[in-house]
């Protein structure tokens, strides 16, 4: 039996009650001495992760803006972009400042509780909003419906036969919760829900209970068993959360108006009041700029300008909440949106959908680092080329759950269906070892280049498994030359033959364990 | 060994993969020959329910005295006439010179533009109520249900639209196609103010493509994703040319019509991929080119058969049920498209065949679909009659289909804003689909609403609606008797029978207050109608039937259509 395991089925379960005349322990702070003492929380998993989905496809290049190579960022899009001076600045990088909207984030990073990672997407991007949310949501490959999500399938794992025996004595709270009425894909086990939803947790409904007929064996008896299910869900789950709400009487400020501010109060409230939940999912909408995202006079503000002052100042205010309640340790959190928007803005003042995008880490316990370079923007936009990935959001996933919510390495694939990359998100103090920071070093090169029927690729790889792959500007990958481990370290070099292909710019993804870099590489007439 | 049982293999025992346990009970094999069985008030609920909102006693009664044929015919029967527009039931603007100030109360102002944005926002509201009121004075035919249908397959948000006027006209483009010929329609919609303002169709133009219309014409409105909703036969190259064939299109403000401007359209050729046969548009160079290309897109498009596959699919899914297996989609879904298409994409033909099939009444598509919110909220409404303020009373009703629609809102179904454009996720995101209606916020949101009708109401402005559980009771065939008046009940509400031990307990605990003997309830309610001023007794049967009720519509049997 693994020591966790003991704890949950011992401690909690038998010796609570007695020791502490009947109060459950979520009466008390988590990282209240008691608690510590005790053993249940304050171990090595009472981390949560915050989960902020922006919806629409968030314009993630005028959010984290290229300074180094700020007048190709200009010529692509200079109806919308950001004047050079209002970019805000990031202690110890010169190379990468944030939108002037997000001062908090800007304070956060200054204060090490924020990391960015650059260029997050996934190979074959697909540009439709549904299938998109799906893919980041499910964790999928671009061509691969999974029907359940990477948080459900990692609370599947963590919490096994859910929801039979649930709520139980070492798990008396909801695995996964929602803020809102609708749970998403990303709670999706692989066979029910793990989540719950809430959208406000001191006003729950008690449903009565009656006399139950047997489902029939048909479609409307599969129906009725669901929302049977649901239902004795919602009572079991009410009174836990409401409790954890009302254990907290004070509460830093937070921004108002601010839809994503509400919903992260509700959950600084319930961290702190004392559930278990691992996971909470928040969501944010409007990032789908086709039109009108920059005010015509000044590009720093409108649309896309609210949205990410709103992004910005509710997760500052959740930050410092979470301090103020002294459960700033246990949390932390990150963004995404289903995809970006094109590198070359259109002519109404809008940017169209595109493929990777950055992304932000946060909480006491994020690294503050700029993850990979900025995007490689070519001095000639065409209105079809996108961001390339420089790494995919499955590792940001996978590094999250190995890091902050420490699943073992060896059981990480069982939840992410595939071996991705670890990249450096988390503090090492708070499960793991850091891995080296490889910025600046040149992993990987062509020559000669421009190139007409091919070009050599050089990488050097520390050992292990490596990986090069050539995509498109749309973001595809077209050939993986190399996906094979490497006993020993060394400079390796492989052939590209591209003959095949049309002129333009492709970009050669190098991947190494945690390392990766991109080079852009340019095809001419043969 | 598969790949699960590698992964579940190579870990701990603890932490195993527990497999997806999909649906073991009897399968659907029945296909889309013409329905022949029983016909019974039990398949007149089942076509109601899932034609119109909710059924009552004498709508089963109308239609049980017809053949299957000739009651399918009846609903499918649409009036040809636009119902009338919704009337200003809002204040004025305190900004001087807004010609809407010059409209009257009572009168319609869906042809007179506005200045002023606060007006515009009580516009779209009044709308949304109009509609609803709709709703809920439907008459026998399948109109109002398939102008949600169309409206979640071409959805637009007004929260978007922001003009009211675009707003009902857009809807208005709905009702006016529900049953007509869908490439028709699908041009109708390509051109409606509301659409193109919605996916920036009015931004379109050579300089600068906005892909928005273009993509969503291909994957929601027409060709769709497959049958996995995952995987597209077009390409993005084809969303670009058909971006390009639609550029040029803008809304006039002041007409509020649809205009096209030749100097913002692309007058080059635009080539599509094989998927559609590669086919090249020929750009054009005349005042025409907008609508002529337009019209070739449409036969392009038309030409595929993901077309009828795709809205058969959505038929299916909105209709009959959300999981389309194997054997569906051989029996039904491509049967129906050959229909579809066979009549030149009119709708009528293809409808019917659905509804008339014994695929749709199979025993075993009955009572699987979860209510939508307008199911629940207008469905109690209807079937328990719930009273409105007299029709001549628009302020007093528009109130009350406010509130409405504001419960239906809470319950995640906000008409006119659903999500986004691919309509309510219920309708496409595996593997729950209507599942999704129902979760631990809206659950207890719909016994709450329930709960509340049959209590206190709602009162605005000295009006109150609520239900009356006598008036219910009345309509059953037996209510004096105890047992009678439970069973006809279940019958009624809920889509499955219960158990004769849960009926006995029922009546038991709730009609006869934990008594034995039937004759209580029957010289109870025989009292009520002969003397309804005896006050005490009429207490009795009101607060039992409303105990009756409120228990039959917690049921998770109750959420079920």
């Amino acid at each position: 039996m693994k020591r966790k395991e003991f704890l949950r089925n011992t401690v909690a379960g038998a010796i609570l009650p007695t020791v502490i005349n009947g109060f459950s322990l979520k009466s008390f702070a988590a990282g209240s001495p008691l608690a510590k003492l005790l053993g249940t929380t304050g171990t090595d998993n009472d981390h949560v992760l915050v989960i902020i989905q922006l919806q629409g496809g968030n314009d993630g290049l005028n959010m984290v803006i290229p300074i180094d190579t700020y007048s190709n960022y200009f010529n692509a899009r200079s109806n919308v972009a950001i004047a050079e001076p209002k970019i805000l600045r990031l202690s110890g990088n010169d190379k990468t400042g944030l939108h002037p909207a997000m001062t908090g984030l800007q304070a956060m990073y200054n204060e090490g509780k924020l990391g960015v990672v650059q260029s997050v997407g996934y190979p074959q991007p697909d540009f439709s909003h549904f299938r998109a949310t799906d893919i980041w949501m499910s964790a999928s490959d671009s061509n691969q419906v999974l029907v359940n999500g990477w948080g459900g399938r990692y609370l599947d794992y963590e919490y096994p036969n859910f929801p039979t025996g649930y709520p139980s004595t070492s798990m008396p709270d909801p695995l996964g919760i929602q803020i809102g009425s609708v749970t998403s894909l990303v709670f999706q086990g692989p066979s029910v829900s793990m989540g719950m939803s809430i959208s406000n947790p001191t006003s729950f409904y008690n449903l009565i209970s009656g006399v139950e007929d047997p489902a029939p064996n048909t479609l409307a008896g599969k129906e009725l068993k669901y929302i049977r299910q649901v239902a004795k869900q919602t009572s079991q789950y009410a009174d836990v959360v409401k409790d954890a709400a009302l254990n907290v009487t004070a509460q830093n400020p937070y921004p108002t108006p601010n839809p994503l501010a509400d919903q992260l109060k509700i959950v600084a409230r319930l961290v702190k009041g004392g559930l278990k939940t691992k996971i909470y999912m928040v969501s944010y909408g409007g990032f789908d700029t086709h039109s009108l995202q920059t005010t015509t006079t000044d590009t720093s503000t409108g649309t896309h300008a609210n949205l990410l002052k709103n992004v910005s100042d509710a997760i500052k205010a959740f930050q410092d909440d979470l301090k103020f309640l002294g459960v700033e340790e246990r949390v932390m959190g990150l963004t995404f949106s289903e995809f970006g928007r094109r590198i070359k803005s259109n002519s109404s003042t809008g940017t169209d959908h595109g493929a990777a995008a950055p992304l932000f880490i946060f909480g006491s316990n994020a690294k503050q680092m700029v993850h990979g370079t900025n995007p490689a923007i070519p001095a000639v936009v065409t209105v079809s080329d996108n961001i390339p990935m420089q790494y995919d959001f499955r590792s940001v996933y996978a590094s999250m759950l190995q890091d902050w919510l420490c699943v073992k390495n060896t059981d990480l694939q069982q939840i992410m269906l595939k071996n991705f990359q670890n990249i450096p998100l988390v503090k090492a103090s708070a499960c793991n070892p850091s891995v080296p920071n490889t910025g600046g070093t040149t992993l990987i090169d062509n020559y000669p280049n421009p190139f007409d029927r091919g070009t050599t690729i050089r990488f050097t790889t520390a050992g292990g498994h490596t990986l090069v792959q050539v995509m498109n500007t749309l973001g595809q990958v077209i050939t993986t030359p190399i996906d094979r481990e490497y006993p020993t370290a060394g400079t390796y070099t492989v052939f590209w033959d591209s003959r095949q292909l049309s002129t333009g710019v492709y970009y050669a993804r190098f991947q190494n364990g945690a390392v990766q870099h991109v080079r852009t590489m340019m095809k001419v007439g043969q | 060994m598969d790949r699960r049982d590698f992964l579940t293999a190579a870990s701990s025992s603890r932490k195993k993969v527990v497999p997806f346990s999909p649906y073991q009970g009897a399968r659907v094999l029945s296909g889309i020959l013409p329905y022949a069985g029983a016909w019974t008030a039990t398949e007149v609920l089942h076509l109601l329910r899932r034609t119109m909102f909710g059924a009552t006693k004498a709508d089963v009664d109308f239609f049980v005295g017809m053949s299957m044929n000739q009651a399918v015919d009846y609903l499918l029967n649409v009036p040809a006439a636009a119902p009338a527009p919704p009337v200003k039931t809002y204040n004025n603007s305190p900004t001087p010179g807004d010609p809407d100030a010059a409209i009257p109360l009572g009168s319609t102002w869906v042809n007179i533009n506005t200045t002023d944005g606060g007006i515009e926002g009580q516009r779209r509201q009044n709308f949304k109520n109009w509609w609803f009121g709709l709703m809920l004075n439907q008459e026998r035919n399948i109109r109002e249900k398939l102008v949600i249908f169309w409206h979640n397959h071409f959805a637009t948000e007004t929260q978007e639209i922001a003009r009211g006027i675009w707003c009902y006209q857009n809807n208005a483009v709905i009702r006016k196609n529900v049953l007509g010929n869908f490439k028709a329609f699908v041009k109708d919609i390509s051109l409606d103010t509301g659409m193109l303002r919605y996916l920036n169709g009015y931004l379109n133009t050579k300089a600068a493509p906005d892909e928005n219309y273009a993509r969503e014409l291909l994957e929601l409105f027409t060709v769709g994703k497959g049958m996995d909703n995952a995987s597209a036969p077009f390409t993005e190259p084809d969303v670009l040319a058909a971006a390009r064939v639609l550029t040029g299109w803008q809304v006039n403000g002041t007409t509020n019509t649809a205009t096209f401007t030749l100097n913002r359209h692309d007058i080059t050729n635009k080539q599509f991929s094989s998927f559609f046969s590669n086919t090249q548009i020929t750009g054009r160079n005349t005042t025409t080119a907008g609508d002529l290309e337009l019209n070739d897109l449409l036969t392009m498009i038309f030409n595929t058969n993901e077309v009828s596959l795709n809205i058969c699919r959505k038929l299916y899914r909105f209709f009959v049920y959300y999981e389309i297996d194997a054997a569906t989609e051989a029996n039904v879904i491509e049967p129906l498209a050959v229909i579809f298409r066979s009549n030149n994409y009119e709708l009528k033909p293809v409808i019917s065949a659905l509804f008339k099939s014994e695929h749709f009444f199979d025993v075993l598509n009955q009572g699987c679909v979860i209510k939508t919110p307008l199911d629940g909220i207008v469905g109690m409404c209807r079937e328990f009659k719930v009273q409105f303020p007299v029709a001549t009373d628009y302020t007093g009703n528009y109130f009350m289909w406010q509130y409405l629609q504001g419960i239906a809102n809470n319950q995640q179904m906000n008409i006119g804003d659903p999500p986004n454009v691919a309509g309510w996720a219920v309708y496409y995101q595996r593997p729950q689909f209507h599942e999704i209606w129902i979760n631990s916020d809206t659950l207890p949101k719909r016994n709450q609403f329930t709960d509340t009708m049959g209590a206190a109401g709602y009162t605005r402005s000295g009006k109150n609606i609520k239900i009356d559980h006598t008036l219910f009771a009345s309509s059953m065939p037996d209510p004096g008797n105890p047992n009678a008046l439970v069973s006809d009940s279940i019958k009624y509400l809920l889509t499955l029978p219960l158990t004769q031990a849960s009926r006995d307990q029922i009546k038991k605990d709730i009609l006869l207050s934990g008594q034995t003997t039937d004759a209580y309830w029957t010289t109870a309610w025989n009292t009520f109608i002969s003397t309804p001023g005896n006050m005490a007794n009429t207490t009795i049967v009101k607060t039992r039937l409303a105990s009756l009720y409120q228990y039959l519509m917690r049921l998770a049997e109750y959420q079920l259509s």
